[in-house]
């Protein structure tokens, strides 16, 4: 196995100090290596961990695959990522979270951790066989309807209290489905003027004040996907203030672009939670910063190009997010290092108990490590991405920040800002 | 120089006072025996319609011959278009084709925004989904500076449906350039909280139409489809009457000049009486008419000059 | 809205450069010609009878209403005026920007039977005075038809000569005629020869 010695790297923003990768671990620096990096400049995090990634195989391999997918997030900077179930078929058994699992381990360049379904078919109507998924090879934690709410209370409480038995955690994707029926994009002012049908942001606050109340009387824990308003910032203040175990994602568009973009009737805007207003992405950004709302989570909905270049109201919602979000992150808190490595690293990586993940680059930990390149600036190019699809809000944005090199277990994936394999 | 027309926001006063202008001239030509001027010989005008609507596109179809142009009608019935062409691949086609203008009807909001993106003609909103329909807009105040003989400072009352109606957005946004009052009446529920942040921030709300008719010039009525009954917006067909309707004792509230507009279909009865419908200061009938003379202008406007 | 009010064809915009100046007509000459139109017309028509002026917009409008008033101080009779816009019968409107339409007025009792005098300030290819026996075809039917303006710069395209002319100008075509009417661009009356300077 290779070793690799960083001369110069900035650890979690740190002063300047020699990191040394030997046998999959962080050593202790001194003695050679067969490779050497200069790190000069360059910030040295622990590898980055998405809660929140689809993946699309099996079912829509044209939009991505597990490997592409990969791929893509290991150029972001990631070492491990949650695939949603929302695949075709739904990895609603412990046989389609064990082929999404084998396909991760096969491409090798991120840990791919499959998320499984709540409900059968993500139907709403019965429980998927949740502990099957658990005790599978995948090891499944996180189980997520993601695409559609949990809307039934009682199901809900049901999956909170029956998943305490494996230490399982649920992740809503918090929607009151009839109070969005045909919803195109936030409901505001700028849907008013474009004629499409809103999504009121109390749908989404008020399935987070029903889950965090029922979590709260069944003691169980529950993640909140993708939390888009500033409305659902207060409502989780709240219920943690009470004590309620309770973790809340928000993505990285969610933090930079607002409602005001659908005026293009650009589908590339469409995405489910909506983009919400200005204030609202303020309240997202202080809620990031206070702990409010514990982590970033992508969101990465690769989509074909048919289902993006047509009408807005038929496109499919999603953006791809992998590739952009260290960088939008960094634009949005500045160079906080500590607070980006606990947003995007460690904290998601104790949610979805992923050991070796979300470490402090301390001697001995496993060296999945992410070097980036702060004073880089990019452009975006939909075209240069490694996803399969392209559907990126940011093309033509210049972000900062760049991933030179990612490890995982001291495996380079990305070396010279290039996917190794 | 305005390329499409997608929007009555695309309109500024003075261009929207020009095509008003322009489709006077339109219909005092339409009022002679020669109907047919030699003005876009050699341009082609498509009508890309994807909602049966024989009225507008009828009105369209009038407007491009009466100004020489070819006219191709490519309707969503007995077409690619029905088995499941894309928007992008059926713009390809129409720009292949060499349309030098896409008249589109959609149900979808914002689609022709995006048609305006994939080809090189100009493009002219028809009514696209509950978004907008500026030549209705256009043609509801030709004829209201028609009969009244001026827009600046007019009260116009639109009731009804407001959050699901084309009309009322773009007459709405037209009307505000234009100077005219704009009160939005109907049940809460149908009109956006936010309709004057949204669209202008002269226009006023009222839930109440019998407050509103004694200062109102003008009384435009919006289809109200009964489908928005199961939908809880209201109670029932009745009771929206009752509250919302435009009966003969609320037409005598009106003062003596005002008129009472509908930009069809009517649903007789619900939101408008027939004695209403038929009364000598409904404009139904020549809002038709003044259609052609309107998008005669449209036409010209985009089509009458260099590419 | 750029909106070009140009009156005439293959005006090709002048370049950026020093042009010269020349006028070429001062406000009394402008006076004593539209008095010899008048009395011209006077001569041919027998007295004006059944005569109508239709001023083609914009500054043919104002003139034809001139010749109705001279006409009218010299032997008290009432010529009818009316104005007829061509924009929509233009062959060259692909050249330039969407021209703003002007209107047309005809006199109570219409053209049919009539003699029609067009009015335009300047002859040029002939190619609006085309325009506009198409558009008087649509709109009636005059018994016949002639054509009056206040300078003729040469370089027809079309076989089409004025009845009355005003001044005959020798032209290059880089040179431009510029016209100007109280009633519609203020100040004094003048017609100048604008082009480039060697
Ligand atoms: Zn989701």
């Amino acid at each position: 196995m290779t070793s690799y010695l960083i001369r110069g790297a900035r650890i979690l923003g740190g002063e300047p100090a020699d990191l040394l990768i030997r046998d999959g671990r962080i050593a202790e620096p001194g003695g050679a290596a067969d490779e050497t990096i200069d790190g000069t400049g360059l910030v040295a995090l622990p590898g980055l961990v998405d809660l929140h990634t689809h993946l699309r195989e099996p079912g829509r391999e044209d939009a991505e695959t597990v490997e592409t997918g990969s791929r893509a997030a290991a150029l972001g900077g990631y070492t491990a990522v949650c695939a949603m179930a929302n695949t075709s078929p739904v990895a609603d058994t412990a046989g389609v979270v064990e082929q999404v699992w084998r396909l991760g381990r096969e491409a090798g360049l991120v840990d791919v951790q499959p998320i499984g379904a709540v409900t059968v078919g993500l139907a709403g109507e019965r429980l998927a066989e949740l502990g099957a998924m658990a005790t599978s090879a995948a090891t499944v934690r996180i189980f997520s309807d993601d695409g559609q709410c949990v809307a039934d209370p009682r199901l809900m409480r049901r999956a909170l209290e029956y998943v305490k038995a494996f230490d399982g955690v649920i992740a809503q994707h918090a929607e009151e489905p009839r109070l969005t029926e045909g919803a195109q994009m936030h409901e505001g002012e700028v849907s008013t003027r474009l004629g499409l049908t809103g999504w009121p942001a109390v749908a989404e606050e008020a399935i987070i004040a029903r889950d965090v109340l029922l979590a709260e009387h069944v003691g169980s824990r529950l993640h909140v996907c993708h939390v888009s308003t500033a409305g659902s910032v207060e409502v989780l203040r709240h219920a943690k203030a009470r004590g309620v175990r309770v973790t809340a994602e928000v993505t990285p568009h969610h933090l930079l672009l607002t409602d005001e973009l659908a005026a293009s009737y650009d589908p590339v805007y469409k995405v489910n939670p909506p983009l919400r207003t200005a204030a609202d992405v303020q309240a997202l950004r202080e809620a990031l910063v206070e702990g409010v709302i514990d982590i970033v989570a992508t969101d990465h909905a690769p989509h074909a190009v048919e289902d993006k270049e047509c009408e807005w109201a038929y496109a499919r919602p999603g953006m791809l997010g992998l590739e952009t979000a260290l960088p939008i992150v960094l634009s949005v808190l500045g160079e906080r290092w500590e607070l980006i490595a606990d947003r995007m690293s460690r904290t998601p990586a104790r949610i979805a108990g992923l050991d070796g993940h979300g470490g402090s680059l301390a001697v001995g930990d496993p060296a999945n490590v992410t070097l980036v390149d702060p004073a880089a600036r990019r452009q975006v190019d939909a075209a240069e991405l490694a996803s399969r699809s392209r559907n990126t809000p940011y093309a033509g944005m210049t972000l900062p920040g760049r991933i030179v090199a990612t490890f995982l277990r001291g495996e380079a994936t990305v070396l010279d800002g290039k996917a190794v394999k | 120089m305005i390329r499409h027309l997608l929007s009555a926001a695309d309109l500024d006063a003075e261009t929207a006072t020009l095509i008003l202008d322009t489709a006077a001239e339109m219909a005092a030509l339409a009022g002679r025996e020669v109907k047919k001027l030699p003005t876009l010989r050699g341009r082609t005008v498509v009508n890309l319609f994807y909602e049966d609507s024989t009225r507008t596109r009828i009105s369209f179809e009038a407007a491009a011959k009466r100004l020489s142009a070819d006219v191709i009608n490519f309707s969503a019935k007995g077409s690619s278009v029905s088995k499941g062409e894309s928007l992008k691949d059926t713009a390809l086609t129409l720009q292949a084709m060499g349309a030098d203008a896409v008249v589109i009807r959609h149900p979808a909001s914002g689609a022709p925004h995006r048609l305006s993106s994939w080809v090189d003609g100009s493009v002219v909103n028809a009514g696209d989904g509950t978004h907008e329909h500026p030549t209705q807009a256009l043609l509801d105040a030709y004829t209201m500076r028609a009969r009244l003989g001026r827009l600046d400072g007019l009260n116009v009352a639109i009731v009804g449906d407001v959050l699901h109606s084309r009309v009322a957005r773009s007459n709405v946004l037209l009307l505000s350039t234009l100077g005219a009052n704009v009160t939005l009446v109907g049940p809460p529920t149908l009109i956006p909280v936010d309709i004057a942040a949204a669209l202008s921030k002269t226009t006023r709300v009222s839930y109440d139409l019998d407050s509103v008719l004694p200062d109102a010039d003008v009384v435009m009525m919006l289809r109200v489809q009964t489908e928005r009954m199961q939908d809880s917006y209201f109670p029932s067909a009745r009771e929206y009457a009752r509250r919302y309707g435009l009966d003969v004792p609320r037409m005598r509230k009106l003062p003596e000049h005002a008129i009472v507009m509908h930009p069809g279909p009517m649903n007789r009865g619900m939101e408008i009486a027939p004695e209403v419908a038929d009364s000598p200061r409904s404009t139904i009938v020549e809002q038709v008419a003044n259609g052609v003379s309107a998008r005669m202008a449209v036409l010209y406007l985009l089509l009458g000059g260099k590419a | 809205m750029a909106y070009s009010q140009a009156a005439h064809p293959p005006s090709t915009a002048l370049p950026d450069v020093p042009a010269s100046e020349k006028v070429i007509l001062s406000a009394a000459d402008i006076q004593r010609v539209v008095d010899r139109i008048a009395h011209q017309i006077l001569e041919k028509t027998s007295g004006a009878t059944g005569t109508v002026l239709l001023g083609i917009p914009t500054r043919g409008v104002p003139l034809a209403r001139r010749l109705a008033a001279r006409i009218h101080a010299f032997e008290g009779i009432d010529v009818p005026v009316g104005a007829l816009d061509i924009t929509l019968y233009r062959d060259d409107l692909r050249l330039q920007a969407t021209r703003a339409i002007g209107k047309t007025e005809l006199p109570g009792g219409g053209i049919d039977g009539r003699r029609v005098i067009l009015v335009d300030d300047v002859l040029y290819s002939g190619r609006t005075v085309r325009a506009a026996l198409d558009a008087l075809n649509d709109v009636g039917r005059p018994s016949s038809v002639q054509l009056a303006v206040l300078v003729d710069r040469g370089h027809r395209q079309l076989p089409i000569r004025a009845d009355y002319v005003g001044k005959n100008i020798p032209t290059a075509l880089a040179e431009k005629v510029r016209v100007r009417l109280a009633e519609c661009d203020g100040g004094t009356d003048e017609v100048k020869l604008l082009g480039r300077t060697a």
